[in-house]
Order: structure tokens, then C-alpha cells, then sequence
């Protein structure tokens, strides 16, 4: 372990992660803000932290704690996003930069403390760069060794930005904190009931006893106690802007246009990644529109992208963005990206993950035989669009349509709900073989041709003896069984849904599965 | 009777001369033997000589020709889906990978009940216009392809015409995939249909369905005009596809304890209203 760790200038800006959501949601700057993961808060704003919300606080209790507070689920894709023009801005001022989150950073001190004349200037004019980006609160810390020097950043207050902690002293400065700050759950949890609360008593203890007990990675946090940080600053190489981007002057109406406007550009920015040797797994497609909207979405690929496969995206998602509103599937397609209404001005194309080429290199003798499956599937994609080729996963649900989760094929499955979970009141085996894609209106009536109703009680009027389907076509029933009550989700008026189910076999001896609800009867399934 | 052991000369000469000394006793049993006599010669008269056969489920190859689903060939199934995912079932389960075309509603998880693998199945529900392409597609790439095809706007005209057919055919026989059609297919190895179909386990007001026996009847070109009909649980009451005497009735069938009770309706339904 070396002695001396290297001078570190450690940039944090409070929040950060508040601070970036609540920019991309439009929110006001000082309104109180939680992001919010695993139900638990992540982070808050200063006005909700002046009301008693703390990080770990359950969502429910934040809300209680601060009825106003705006609760936004944590997107840590999001956040390093919006930490990128930063970062950047910071990359331009000086070399070496460190990301050490999304608001931190850390660069050696030297350099920068020759150049601005002393450890203080510099951290104030690097702490200025960062609040170019209308970050009005930048503290920055100067110390031996990284985690002292983000301690110390810690430590300023918005009067008194930068502290500076002189070079020997690390030691001292970090001896009266907590524990807790070293972060490191085990340790934390197990150090106060050892008597040991502040990391001077954590460093006093012996390096070897500390290593017997707590292994490589206590031994690490030991050192880091001590005021002996052996990391030093590893500047991220910048990456080199790899994208398609296309401008159309005039803006183009035709999607095969647009298609054909991109395949040069998709061509560079896949030869572009292989010169870094990369492949695209995932691609973000920008389509903006001539009055300013955009459609913007994320495709995902089992393998990687080549440049046919990337105008085929841009292609699909043209066609989801541009269809009418009002026709087959069309409101499920706009949910994802977004709807385009007037001709196509400029298409962005962006990897989005990126891989070493190496790991996607097809063996001497291919990929097995699944290779062959998936490029002729994806040619059936490139002939019926993107939705039209589908596959099936089991899920977790109560009625039919919920116990399968359809993908589009290539993308990744979205987390089901679980099939294992208990679900109460789903009917047993066997499943219905059709599951009608939108329910069949029907209409049952008993022995006399009257309708038959359930009221709230879950009573029916009448034993139900015919189906009746739309078109008059009329099946007498010979057995059924129901009502079996169903009242899902009533907590959220978007999904709730409160229906009786039957089971019934007509005189044919074909078995239907039914649901009456509010709007009538319907054929949900049937045994076929 | 005549078992299905490797036909030796002595057997088939014990046979003749039984058929000849009760004439007139059993006229079906010997028209049973001599047509399954034919069947067998016309088995090994095979015009193709490489046709292989895919794994197929045993309850449903004897319905077939040839005993098992033979690779290139078209087959039509009317009207069940249950039945039409069975006839997938064998070669899902050996690891081949199927696809459904034109079939929106297909019931994904009855599909995984029958056995197929779900991760090996794909969906084309909506092939449109161009479902000719999107099914020659498939073909190639996929062991069974599961179709239906769209309906046309004269509802008196097939759904399939014979050009198209033998031009899938064709591409069938070359890549060894298998057709199987929901509704007719012009030039069928086999054409089943569900003839008879009766549900157990649902009374009038109690009870939920549990399996359902059908008559499973097939036609065939090779059996001149003779149907084969069989008694089948479809799906069985473990949502299998099974033989009838294979399966033990519903009512004492033994229920696992994680197999879920239905719901009970909230109250009897009073009739006297």
C-alpha cells in the first residue's frame, strides 16, 4: 500500500439526481421532489427534506410527511444522461476528468492547481464551469486521495463551497465522521455495536487484524479511513460521437423516402462503430416532425445491428408514429415513441448499448441453428412491420388475456408478472385454445328470452339457457357453471375492472368462457 | 387381433388362411386386417424414399397416414385449435421451432398446456395481405408452420387456392417443414376434424370444465376414401392431448394441491324467480 495518496479535487453537486429529473418532468426548481426506487426514497429536494422526508422513507410516509411532494420514479439512465452535457463541458475546460457518479466528479489536483495558481482558485473555477449548466449549488473538495477529497466536498455549504483539507492531513479531517460514510452495509451495520463510530477509531484499529476479519474489501475501506486512498483519477476516454443523423430540406412525407434518406448515414454509423470495434445492441431513433414533435424510442436487438436492420427500425417506427389514429392496434403502437403529424424534417439514429465486436463474431460454422431462425424471421419483419412477428411468454393474471405476455420478436420481454405468484381466483386448467384478441359482444338469455343479469350480490335473475351471438345465431346451453366474481385493481380507476365469469358448454358440445360486466355480455375465451 | 409386430412371411400366411376359414363369421375384422394389410404395403411403397417422419404424439400419429407426421406434407384440421396445436405438440416438444400464422386469438398459455414450447413458438397474428410471403417465409425457416388462412371477400370461393398450395407444397417438400391448416387446404395428406365433442366436469350451475373427449375422424387420399376415427381426450384433464382408455375418468381423477380450486360462485342460483 502506497504512503502518500495523490492530491484529488472532488466536484459534487448536491442532489444531482433531483435536480435532473425534475428538469426533464418540468417541474418548478424548489418544489419538493422524491425519486422513488423499490418504493423507498432515493434522493429528495431540499423543500422536502425541510418537511422531514429522508432517503429510505417509504413512499407512502414521505407523502405524509410532505402532502405536496412529487413523487417520480428513479431513472438512472436519465440521470447519467443529463449529466453528460457536463461532463462534457467540464471535459473541454480540462483534461482528465473522473466520473465518479452522475454529480461527482473527481480530477487530479495538480495540474489544475499550477495553472489557476493554488488549490482554492481552481476548485472555484471548475466548480464555475459546472454552474454554466444553470446548477446553482457546485461545492468542491481538495485532499490527499479520492474519498477524502469527495468528503470534503461534502463538507462545504453553499456559503462556503470549497473546502481544502492540507496534504498529511486527510487522517485528520476524516477521523471525527461516521461510519456510515464508508457505505459499505456490513461494515456500518457492525461497527457501532463493536463500540467503533467514527472512522478515526475504524483507522486506529490494526491493518492485519482488520483484514483477518473483514477480508480484502474491509481491508480497502480500512486504508480509505486511514486517509490512505490508493486510487487515483482514471479519466474516461470521451467517446467519439458515433450517430446517424439526417436533416431533409424539404421535410419528406414517404416513409420508403425516409428509409432510403437514412441507409447511407445507418451505413456509417455501423461501419463507424466497427472502426472502434463495437456493435450496436440497442438504437435510439429521434424522428422529428416539421411542426417540432418527435417520436423517440429505444430498439433493442438480440445480437447486434447491422445497417439494413437500423433502416428497418427507422422504417417501423415511422410506420407506428404515422399511422392514423383510430385504426387496428394503432393506440398500443403510439404509446411507445410517439405520433408524427406532419412530414419528417430529421431522423437521429444513436446507439444506445454498445459491445465489443469480439463477443458477436459468428463462429467458422455460424450460430447453430437459430441464427437461420432469427433472419428469416426478421425478413418477415421487414415485410409485415415490427409487431407483426410476435412470441408468447407465460404470465401471471386471472383472466386468459392476462396470463400471456406477447413481445415482438428480437425485443427483450418486459417483466411479466409473475407466473408463480398466488392468483386467487384464476380459473383452474385447462385454458382456453382461443382467447379472442377483443372480446365477442354475446348475449345469453334463460329458458324464457329474457337476458339474464348478476346484480351486486352476484345473483343471477335466471339459470342462463341460450347464447346469443350478435349476427342472431342462437346455441341452447346445456350446462354452465358461475358467476365467479372478479373485482381486480380497484385502486386504480385506469385498470380496475369488477366482472362475473361462466363457464358454459352448448348443445355442440363447444365450451365458452363468458364475462359479463357492466357492458354486457362477452365471449372472452373459448375451448375450441 | 393382428398386432403390429414386424410382418414375417408365416405370420402373413397364418393370417390368409384365417381370413379364409371364418368367411362370413367376421366381415368387419377382416376388412379391418386386409385394410390395415394394404396400409402397410403402401407404407413401405413409398414414392419418395427419404420422406422422414417428425415426432409426432403417439394418440394423434395413428390418425395420420404413414402413423406419424411425414416431413413436406400438408395437413387440415377444421375447426378445433386444441387440435391443431396437438398436431404441434410432438415435434415443439423435440426441440423444433413452430409458428402460428393468421390466428389472433390463439390462446398462448393452452399452447404450453398441450406441451409446445413457448419459446420456440412464434406469432404472426395478422399477416395481412401478404400472408402467402410471410408463410413461404416461414416455411423456411421453421419445422411446422400452424396456418390459417384469411378469409377471401367471396365467401363461396376457397380460402386457399390450388396454385398457391402446390406452390407452398413444394417449398415444403424442399425444406422438410410440415403444414398444418385450421380449415381445408387443397391437396391435404390428412384432413381431420373433431366429429364429437363432450365436456366433463361442468353440471348446471357447478363444477368448471376439466377435459373434454372428442371423436377425432381423419381422412386421408392413401386410405381410399376410408375414414380412421378415434376416441381422444383433448385436452386431457392435465391439459395433455391423450387416448381415452389412457386416461382415467374425470371424477376420480387425483387433483395435485397446487392445482387451483375455481371460485366458488357467491351464492346457489335460485331458479324460482
Amino acid at each position: 500500500m502506497s504512503g502518500t495518496a495523490p492530491r484529488m479535487l472532488a466536484v459534487w453537486v448536491p442532489d444531482w439526481p433531483v435536480l435532473a429529473h425534475a428538469r426533464a418532468q418540468r417541474l418548478a426548481e424548489g418544489a419538493p421532489v422524491a425519486l422513488i426506487e423499490k418504493g423507498e426514497v432515493l434522493a429528495c429536494s431540499a423543500a422536502a427534506r425541510a418537511d422531514g422526508v429522508r432517503r429510505g422513507l417509504r413512499v407512502r410516509e414521505a407523502q405524509s410527511r410532505c402532502p405536496e411532494l412529487a413523487v417520480l420514479p428513479y431513472d438512472a439512465a436519465l440521470d447519467a444522461r443529463a449529466f453528460e452535457p457536463v461532463l462534457a463541458g467540464l471535459e473541454q475546460a480540462l483534461p482528465g476528468v473522473h466520473p465518479v457518479r452522475p454529480g461527482a466528479v473527481a480530477v487530479r489536483a495538480r495540474g489544475p492547481a499550477r495553472y489557476y495558481g493554488g488549490e482554492k482558485a481552481a476548485a472555484l473555477s471548475i466548480a464555475g464551469v459546472v454552474r454554466e449548466h444553470r446548477i446553482a449549488d457546485v461545492r468542491a473538495g481538495v485532499a490527499d486521495g479520492l474519498f477524502a477529497a469527495q468528503l470534503a466536498a461534502r463538507a462545504g455549504s453553499p456559503a462556503n463551497p470549497v473546502v481544502v483539507v492540507p496534504a498529511g492531513a486527510a487522517g485528520d479531517f476524516l477521523a471525527p465522521l461516521p461510519v456510515t460514510v464508508l457505505e459499505d452495509p456490513e461494515l456500518v451495520n457492525l461497527l457501532p455495536r463493536l463500540g467503533i463510530r467514527a472512522l478515526g477509531e475504524f483507522a486506529a484499529l490494526g491493518t492485519a487484524e482488520v483484514a483477518a476479519r473483514f477480508g480484502p474489501a474491509g481491508a480497502r475501506l480500512h486504508a480509505l479511513a486511514g486517509g490512505r486512498d490508493p486510487r487515483t483519477a482514471t479519466p474516461r476516454i470521451p467517446p467519439r460521437d458515433v450517430e446517424a443523423l439526417v436533416d431533409f430540406e424539404p421535410p419528406l412525407e414517404g416513409v420508403d423516402q425516409v428509409a432510403f434518406g437514412i441507409r447511407v448515414a445507418a451505413d456509417d454509423l455501423v461501419t463507424g462503430l466497427l472502426g472502434q470495434k463495437l456493435v450496436a445492441t440497442a438504437v435510439r431513433v429521434e424522428l422529428v416532425g416539421d411542426r417540432g414533435e418527435a417520436s423517440e424510442r429505444v430498439w433493442l436487438h438480440p445480437r447486434s445491428f447491422s445497417a439494413t436492420e437500423v433502416v428497418d427500425r427507422v422504417r417501423w417506427q415511422l410506420q407506428g408514429a404515422t399511422r392514423p389514429t383510430g385504426s387496428r392496434g394503432g393506440s398500443r403502437d403510439a404509446v411507445e415513441g410517439g405520433e408524427l403529424r406532419s412530414p419528417v424534417v430529421r431522423v437521429r439514429v444513436t446507439p444506445e448499448a454498445v459491445d465489443p465486436v469480439g463477443r458477436h463474431e459468428s463462429g467458422l460454422w455460424g450460430s447453430g441453428p437459430d441464427e437461420r431462425v432469427h433472419s428469416g424471421l426478421s425478413r418477415v419483419q421487414g415485410m409485415i412491420g415490427h409487431r407483426g412477428v410476435l412470441t408468447a411468454a407465460p404470465a401471471g393474471g386471472r383472466m386468459p388475456g392476462d396470463r400471456q405476455s406477447i413481445t415482438p420478436w428480437g425485443d427483450r420481454p418486459v417483466a411479466a408478472r409473475d407466473r408463480r405468484s398466488p392468483w386467487p381466483g384464476a380459473l383452474p386448467d385447462p385454458a382456453p385454445a382461443t382467447v379472442y384478441e377483443l372480446p365477442r359482444e354475446v348475449m345469453v338469455e334463460d329458458a324464457q328470452g329474457r337476458p339474464v343479469a348478476v346484480d351486486d350480490r352476484g345473483m343471477l335473475s335466471a339459470p342462463p339457457a341460450e347464447l346469443v351471438s350478435p349476427t342472431g345465431a342462437r346455441r341452447p346451453l346445456t350446462s354452465w357453471a358461475g358467476p365467479w366474481p372478479l373485482e381486480e385493481r380497484w385502486w386504480d380507476p385506469e385498470h380496475a375492472r369488477r366482472a362475473s365469469r361462466f363457464q358454459v358448454v352448448d348443445a355442440t358440445g363447444e365450451a365458452w368462457l363468458l364475462v359479463q360486466d357492466d357492458g354486457g355480455w362477452w365471449a372472452e375465451g373459448r375451448y375450441d | 387381433m393382428f398386432d403390429t409386430g414386424v410382418l414375417t412371411g408365416s405370420s402373413a400366411a397364418a393370417t390368409d388362411s384365417r381370413i379364409g376359414v371364418r368367411d362370413g363369421v367376421a366381415d368387419d375384422a377382416r376388412d379391418t386386417t386386409v385394410r390395415e394389410l394394404q396400409e402397410r404395403i403402401r407404407g413401405m411403397q413409398r414414392r419418395s424414399l427419404d420422406t422422414r417422419a417428425l415426432p409426432t404424439h403417439p394418440a394423434l400419429g395413428a390418425l395420420l397416414p404413414g402413423g406419424a407426421l411425414a416431413a413436406g406434407g400438408a395437413y387440415a384440421v377444421a375447426d378445433s385449435t386444441t387440435l391443431a396445436l396437438g398436431m404441434l405438440q410432438g415435434p415443439s416438444a423435440a426441440g423444433s421451432w413452430c409458428a402460428v400464422v393468421g390466428l389472433p386469438d390463439l390462446g398462448a398459455e393452452a399452447a404450453g398446456g398441450l406441451g409446445l414450447d413457448l419459446e420456440r413458438l412464434v406469432l404472426v397474428p395478422h399477416p395481412g395481405e401478404q400472408w402467402l410471403s410471410v408463410v413461404s417465409a416461414l416455411i423456411d425457416v421453421v419445422t411446422v408452420v400452424l396456418v390459417r388462412a384469411p378469409a377471401q371477400a367471396n365467401p363461396r370461393a376457397p380460402r386457399v387456392g390450388e396454385a398457391a398450395a402446390s406452390r407452398l407444397g413444394s417449398r415444403l417438400r424442399q425444406r422438410e417443414s410440415v403444414l398444418v391448416s385450421l380449415g381445408d387446404w387443397p391437396g391435404a395428406s390428412a384432413r381431420l376434424r373433431v366429429t364429437e365433442s363432450s365436456w366433463a366436469g361442468l353440471g348446471s350451475g357447478f363444477g368448471h370444465l376439466a377435459g373434454r373427449q372428442v371423436t377425432v375422424a381423419s381422412a386421408s387420399r392413401s386410405w381410399e376414401g376410408r375414414e380412421r376415427s378415434r376416441r381422444l381426450w383433448l385436452p386431457a384433464p392435465d391439459g395433455r392431448v391423450a387416448p381415452v382408455d389412457a386416461v382415467t375418468p374425470v371424477e376420480s381423477a387425483p387433483r395435485g394441491h397446487d392445482t387451483p380450486h375455481p371460485p366458488r360462485p357467491l351464492r346457489r342460483v335460485v331458479a324460482s324467480r
